[in-house]
């Protein structure tokens, strides 16, 4: 190929020139504002002979930035000349600048029309392209049927365009699939590979689209499968061969219908049966071109109905892939890990170790796979160990992950906690790590779950303790704290404890604490909510009248705060202190547990495998989530409000 | 399907932007900006694969991208596409490229941005791989720039 070829256009280049010499921002917009002053007075011109320039300085620009719209109607004029330069200048601006919601894309429909029967075939390839890429559904439908055309009676250069063309107007209108289907078929007789490739897409789309078109393409699998044969077996193709293999891209595409065509069938899948064996067995696998080669086979074996033999030949595969020190590699195969964990479980088992070694990569798209992954494998049998890892990971993760692993680590925890005490330590552990990027269902649901293990509430309420005590910063965790140290103050206060080491804590430390929390600036207002809520459930179990007051001054202080929440409750709880002291007792008693199956209760929310407990099944659809505050606290105090 | 290709040097600037699906201009130059944002970010010994962008098309997307000295070629690809195909596509591109250009360089797509454009178009059609046979591209596109060359010389240039 020789530069001379090559013709420089040399206003578009003088102008490039002059753009790059700026040397600041504000230059550069004063060259590029002249510039496009002289082209619009360019446009106005009647034909000089340079048009076509004008047009691409304006690209130029567009692609800096720039606006061009002004050009919109000059591709329109530059695609209805008859000289080529102009035609293809004008046709890329249409695809760069107009899009089918505009008034002007309408104008350029007949000049699609008449280009695409034009004597020279690059004509008609720009019409095509231009066609594939912003044809509206009118433009579709008017033209399909010389598309249909193109696919059958012209050269190789045309078909492949007409076949992706066809591909973008069933895109549009789903019904033209029927007009392009016998097309499709007969062009899988073409030996141009480009043509193949084409036909290959637009089968495959023509399959996706409807149901009855897939079922009349599967007579198509040995004709599939001899294509493949004679990609696979026969002798060196250079002008396909991209180092060693012979066109990889053909290959890739045959083996993804393949797939779709084998899928749940088994007629099928045994009909090609042998040939993916053999592209297994045979491929290169040290270069690239043929990785994606496998990596297309193996998605398909394990897609197909395919015999168990081949099956775990393909698993193999994938696990040689994670071990590949090529990282592309290595997160290939754990997407297509992922798309099997479901269907072939223990298999992937088999590589956890290597997965939760991913975790560790610095790469973080492998990390990310990895966590994906990592999540789908843990089992009863291994959520100790797995959960240690995660938990791990959380510590040192990118924040862009955070929230995902968090809310997968609640999922796997709700699932399979070994025992209550883990369940709730495994949550603290992730509030202490990442509070700040849980769901806001996750502090109803701990409480819940609090509530439930009552042998616990001393050890639970004990750890709540000393985790507020060094950090107040997350707001998920101080607010579940608050909750049990009003709820289970009196434990606190005893002292002593089962599961965990005795402190002492004194009525002052508890009462310091949550005056902590509601003073500090880094509490939401609903964490001042929960934090006043548990000072005032301190009244019943604290006996001293210093205290006492200490607390109705507390509280007596949000009775002018500017929330208009905390104010009502302040308000409220004051009440209680004055008028009606004689049921302060019976309103903040302990609350009773919560029941899993309560109405208005929602499960945390779940990614990916649905939870198989009773809760998901007996919530509705359309049922609001829980409100940031407990609604049964609420509730019960403006219920004594109205007496 | 393919939904942009963006090619840009290493401090963001564009050198060819091809959308396939149609964005506002504002929220292209917003697109170009956050893919930079995100490529320049990786090491160079990491993966070619990206997750993560939000502006284009949401969750199913991902961007495959290769640096050649100052350029980066990012594709931003659909489930549909085979990962490791397009990372070997962009080979191809590129070394169709440097068949047109002779040891193509940024200067070459700065200063014929047109031209590799119409390259291209030989390559991607409407988001759709057209042609990987590297031969052909480039006699087809040749055969078009001697057309256009000679339409050209019958016209005075400004």
């Amino acid at each position: 190929m020789h530069h001379t070829a090559m013709s420089p256009s040399v206003p578009l280049q003088e102008m490039i020139r002059a753009i790059r010499s700026a040397r600041t921002q504000c230059e550069e917009r004063g060259v590029i504002q002249r510039e496009c002053a002289a082209i619009r007075a360019q446009f106005r011109q009647s034909d000089n002979g340079g048009r076509s320039h004008n047009l691409a300085k304006l690209l130029y620009v567009h692609m800096l930035g720039y606006p061009a719209h002004f050009g919109q109607m000059e591709c329109v004029r530059m695609i209805a000349s008859p000289r080529y330069s102009e035609k293809r200048v004008g046709y890329l601006g249409a695809m760069m600048l107009l899009d089918e919601k505009q008034d002007a894309s309408l104008l350029i429909t007949n000049s699609i029309k008449n280009d695409l029967s034009h004597s020279n075939q690059y004509v008609q390839s720009l019409a095509l392209c231009t066609l594939a890429c912003m044809g509206s559904a009118e433009m579709c439908r008017d033209l399909a049927p010389e598309i249909d055309r193109l696919l059958r009676a012209s050269n190789s250069y045309i078909k492949k365009k007409a076949a992706l063309c066809a591909v973008h107007i069933v895109r549009k209108v789903h019904d033209l699939g029927e007009l392009f289907t016998p097309a499709a078929r007969s062009l899988l007789a073409e030996k141009n590979h480009g043509v193949l490739h084409g036909a290959v897409v637009l089968i495959t789309e023509l399959c996706e689209r409807n149901q009855e078109t897939l079922e009349r393409f599967r007579k198509t699998v040995p004709d599939l499968v001899q294509i493949m044969k004679g990609l696979v077996i026969s002798g060196y193709s250079p002008e396909h061969d991209v180092a060693g293999i012979s066109d990889p891209f053909l290959q890739v595409r045959i083996l993804r219908l393949l797939r779709i065509l084998g899928r749940n069938n088994e007629g099928a899948s045994d009909a090609m049966n042998d040939l993916l064996a053999q592209v297994a067995t045979n491929t290169d696998s040290t270069k690239t071109v043929g990785n994606a080669v496998l990596y297309e086979t193996v998605l398909t074996v394990l897609h197909i109905k395919s015999e168990s033999g081949l099956r775990v030949l393909a698993v193999n595969i994938l696990g040689r892939f994670l071990l590949n020190n090529d990282r592309n590699i290595r997160y290939i195969a754990m997407i297509s890990l992922q798309k099997i964990v479901g269907t072939d479980h223990n298999a992937v088992q088999r590589h956890r170790g290597t997965i939760v070694d991913c975790l560790k990569d610095q790469d973080a798209s492998v990390k990310r796979r990895a966590l994906d992954l990592s999540l789908a494998l843990v089992s009863a049998s291994n959520v100790r160990s797995m959960m240690k890892e995660l938990l791990l990971f959380l510590s040192s993760c990118p924040p862009e992950l955070r929230a995902q692993a968090a809310s997968g680590i609640f999922n796997a925890a709700e699932r399979y906690a070994p025992s209550q005490r883990w369940h709730i330590d495994t949550i603290l552990h992730v509030l202490t790590t990442a509070g700040g990027d849980v769901r806001d269902e996750t502090v109803p649901n701990l409480i819940q779950l609090i509530t439930n293990a009552s042998e616990l509430h001393c050890y639970t309420v004990h750890k709540l303790y000393r985790a507020l005590l060094t950090d107040i910063s997350q707001q998920s965790l101080v607010q579940v704290a608050c909750w049990c140290i009003g709820e289970y103050g009196d434990l606190l206060l005893r002292g002593e404890c089962q599961e965990t080491e005795p402190v002492q804590v004194t009525e002052d430390d508890v009462l310091d604490a949550l005056e902590t929390v509601l003073q500090s600036h880094m509490s939401s207002p609903a964490t001042r909510g929960f934090a006043l809520t548990a000072t005032m459930k301190l009244r019943t179990p604290l006996s001293l009248t210093a205290n006492t007051d200490r607390i109705q001054s507390i509280v007596s202080i949000y009775g002018s705060c500017i929330d208009v929440e905390l104010q009502q409750r302040a308000v409220e709880y004051n009440a209680l202190f004055r008028k009606y002291d004689h049921m302060r007792a019976a309103v903040l008693e302990r609350m009773p547990v919560i029941e899993k199956n309560s109405p208005g209760h929602t499960n945390g929310e779940s990614t990916g495998e649905p939870i198989k407990d009773i809760q998901t099944l007996k919530v509705k659809q359309g049922e609001p989530l829980l409100p940031q505050q407990p609604a049964n606290q609420v509730l019960t105090l403006t219920q004594m409000h109205v007496v | 399907m393919i939904k942009a290709i963006l090619i840009f040097n290493n401090h963001g600037k564009p050198r060819l932007i091809r959308f396939y699906q149609y964005f506002a201009e504002d929220m292209q130059q917003q697109i170009i900006r956050e893919t930079f944002h995100l490529v320049s970010k990786r090491d160079d010994n990491v993966c070619n694969f990206l997750e993560g962008g939000s502006l284009i098309g949401g969750s199913d997307y991902k961007l495959i991208y290769r640096h050649y000295a100052t350029l980066y070629f990012v594709f931003c690809v659909d489930s549909s596409e085979s990962e490791l195909g397009i990372l070997d596509l962009i080979q191809v591109f590129v070394e169709t490229l440097d068949k047109c250009f002779e040891n193509v360089c940024e200067l070459d797509l700065i200063f014929h941005m047109d031209k590799v454009h119409y390259i291209l178009q030989e390559v991607v059609m409407g988001g759709m791989v057209l042609e990987t046979n590297m031969n052909e591209i480039v006699a087809q596109v040749e055969v078009q720039n001697r057309m256009e060359k000679s339409e050209v010389s019958l016209f005075l240039d400004r």
